[in-house]
């Protein structure tokens, strides 16, 4: 019954609740919407392999390595598998439609990456085909691409019209996998830069190096790396966390601005609550204190104002959370590749539980200490 | 009189009230019997309610001993004193004090919460309740849905719920028209005559007063006078 007293005491000013309530969503949805983004911000770090390293020229990524490294670098101790990837950065039809995409060394590559499924005979026609590509779902779905399609490519890195066929559309293993990319055969690429570029021919942009002990991923880098000194192009070998990372920090700051305003408005919304519930026990001041004089002590009267609050606050809470899903999966759609991998996860929703908890529980805390310890004989006279 | 069950010795109290004392209640005695009705009567301002109130134990006095069924009430502390309202005490106000968000019947329910019964028992008890002020048929009703002297007899039901030693009511028609004023002293009478309730009515309306068995006049914080009802 007390239950009872609380929600009809919450629901009692319909249009203040409303909109403390709406208030709650937005906050709440915004709060899972940037911290939604900021972990789409580190998903590729997140999703990256611990078996997997990444040599890169050491000067910087637009500096590409010959292509004869990769029989040294498969020689090193520990190196299980060794692959390349170009960053092609062409454009499909228009500028607005970006999305990653690279010539790799098409048996070696897939290999290493077991989060890209394929069908295993999509596979051996890509493998087959010498201007095959395999695409990612979610960039398949984007444009309507199916097995067999022509994809056009305008060159950037490389000048000239080039034109693929999809022979497979690989999903990820788990919801962190990105699939917004396009591969290719390095073969095909190098093949037409041969005969327009041929100064650039014979290179490739990183190697992904697969190794058999995560726990020697320092000393079989530094191995690496050690092979190349002193030639014309040193290498810098890493984790692919690290090399991933090595993008993000770029914007950190970005990432901080962010997190700081999702607890801001987590903080504003909080102010309006303590308002709205101070407006509530003040107004109830006559019941409180009827209350006490009927024997209810301190603690039960002060429940009551905690018990409203929260209940508004869980309303609005779970709400927002529910919104967030949808939301988010419109707003990943939105920002198409780039955010490749978009996904509302368990730690952002435990937050955001967190935050209405947190809400409801700071501003119910001085209105209800002071609907304790109203005084029993002066709140009766106010109403009189 | 029988044994008294407000038993008050040399109560005062004061206010203060922009750095000047204002003294309200001064070496105050007054004794009520088990089973009386008394109108505490006093031009405004007299300190009726004040009295009233430190006699039902929502408020403190400065100085002197108060014993209501016993019980040294002054000396107690905030919750054993909260307790104490709960089980001895029954209030009635002018202005009936329900919880606008609870029907009749919770309203009535309400002190019970407070003792072990369960949910059944206090259902059955506020209905009983509600029956003896004539309500039965508006159990459901919310306070705004009943008139004031309907409202008023809910709040006398909740006042004699837990079956309390005392009830007091601080002007309990003061809100209320003549008829419903009547019906409302009426069920007083009965509740006094019949269940032999000890009641404490603060009042300025002599039809009012009349009602009760007797009479005691309040005037500058002293007891002027006590006289037997007419
Ligand atoms: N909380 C308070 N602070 C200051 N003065 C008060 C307070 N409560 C009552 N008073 C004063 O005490 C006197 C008696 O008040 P009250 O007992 O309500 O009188 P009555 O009920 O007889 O009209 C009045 O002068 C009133 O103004
Ligand atoms: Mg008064």
């Amino acid at each position: 019954m007390l239950l009872r007293l609380v929600i009809r005491n919450a629901l009692r000013h319909k249009l203040r609740t409303v909109l403390t309530i709406v208030g709650l969503v937005v906050a709440v949805l915004a709060f899972g919407l940037l911290g939604t983004v900021v972990d789409a911000w580190y998903a590729g770090a997140e999703g990256a392999s611990s078996t997997r390293l990444v040599t890169r020229n050491a000067v910087s990524l637009s500096f590409p390595l010959p292509i004869t490294y990769r029989e040294k670098i498969r020689r090193v101790d520990g190196v299980t598998a060794v692959s390349t990837a170009n960053w092609f950065g062409g454009v499909y039809v228009s500028e607005r439609n970006f999305f990653p995409q690279f010539a790799v060394a098409g048996e070696t590559y897939f290999r290493l990456y077991p989060e890209y499924v394929v069908r295993e005979d999509d596979m051996k026609a890509f493998l087959r085909d010498r201007k095959g590509a395999i695409v990612g779902r979610k960039l398949a779905d984007t444009y309507g691409w199916k097995v067999g399609d022509i994809v056009p490519l305008r060159g950037t890195i490389y000048a000239g019209n080039w034109t693929f066929v999809v022979r497979g559309i690989y999903d990820g293993k788990d919801r962190k996998t990105d699939t917004s990319q396009f591969f290719f055969h390095w073969e095909y690429l190098n093949e037409r830069v041969r005969q327009l570029f041929p100064r650039r021919a014979d290179t490739v942009g990183v190697y992904v190096v697969g190794i058999d002990d995560p726990d020697r991923a320092a000393e079989i880098s530094r191995t690496i790396d050690e092979q190349f000194r002193n030639s014309l192009a040193e290498t810098l070998t890493e984790t692919e966390k690290a090399f991933q990372l090595g993008f993000v920090s770029m914007t950190e700051a970005i990432v901080v601005a962010i997190r700081i305003v999702s607890y801001l408005v987590i903080f504003i919304i909080m102010a309006v609550m303590a308002n709205t519930m101070a407006m509530s026990s003040r107004e109830r001041s006559a019941e409180y204190a009827t209350l006490k004089a009927l024997g209810f002590g301190p603690g039960r009267v002060g429940a009551l104002v905690f018990g409203e609050s929260l209940a508004i606050a869980l309303i609005g809470g779970a709400i927002g959370i529910a919104a967030t899903f949808p939301v988010a999966a419109r707003f990943g759609k939105a920002m198409g590749s780039l955010f490749p991998v978009f996904n509302v996860s368990e730690g952002t929703v435990l937050l955001q539980a967190a935050c209405a908890v947190t809400v409801g529980v700071v501003a119910a805390i001085a209105p209800a200490i002071r609907a304790a310890r109203v005084g029993i004989a002066e709140g009766l006279r106010a109403v009189g | 009189m029988n044994d008294p069950v407000v038993e008050i010795r040399g109560l005062a109290k004061s206010y203060r009230r922009g750095g000047q004392i204002v003294p309200v209640l001064e070496a105050l005695d007054l004794d009520i019997g088990a089973g009386d009705f008394i109108a505490l009567m006093g031009p405004s301002g007299s300190g009726k309610s004040t009295l009233l109130n430190i006699i039902a134990g929502i408020d403190k006095p400065d100085r002197g001993t108060l014993r209501v069924n016993g019980t040294e009430i002054v000396r107690l502390r905030e919750a054993e004193l909260a307790r104490w309202r709960a089980q001895h005490i029954g209030f009635i106000f002018q202005f009936y004090n329900l919880m606008p968000v609870l029907t009749a019947a919770e309203n009535v329910e309400l002190p019970l919460l407070l003792t072990p019964l369960g949910r059944g028992d206090r259902r059955r008890r506020a209905e009983l309740a509600l029956s003896m002020v004539g309500l039965a048929d508006r159990m459901t009703h919310y306070p705004s849905e009943l008139s004031g002297g309907q409202q008023q007899r809910v709040a006398i039901a909740r006042a004699i719920i837990t079956d309390p030693t005392l009830i007091v009511a601080d002007e309990p028609t003061g809100d209320l028209d003549r008829v419903a004023a009547g019906e409302i002293l009426d069920l007083m009478v009965r509740l006094n005559a019949e269940a032999g309730k000890t009641i404490i009515m603060v009042t300025h309306d002599q039809r009012a007063a009349e009602r009760a068995r007797s009479v005691v006049h309040l005037e500058k914080g002293m007891i002027r006078t006590e006289t037997d009802a007419p």
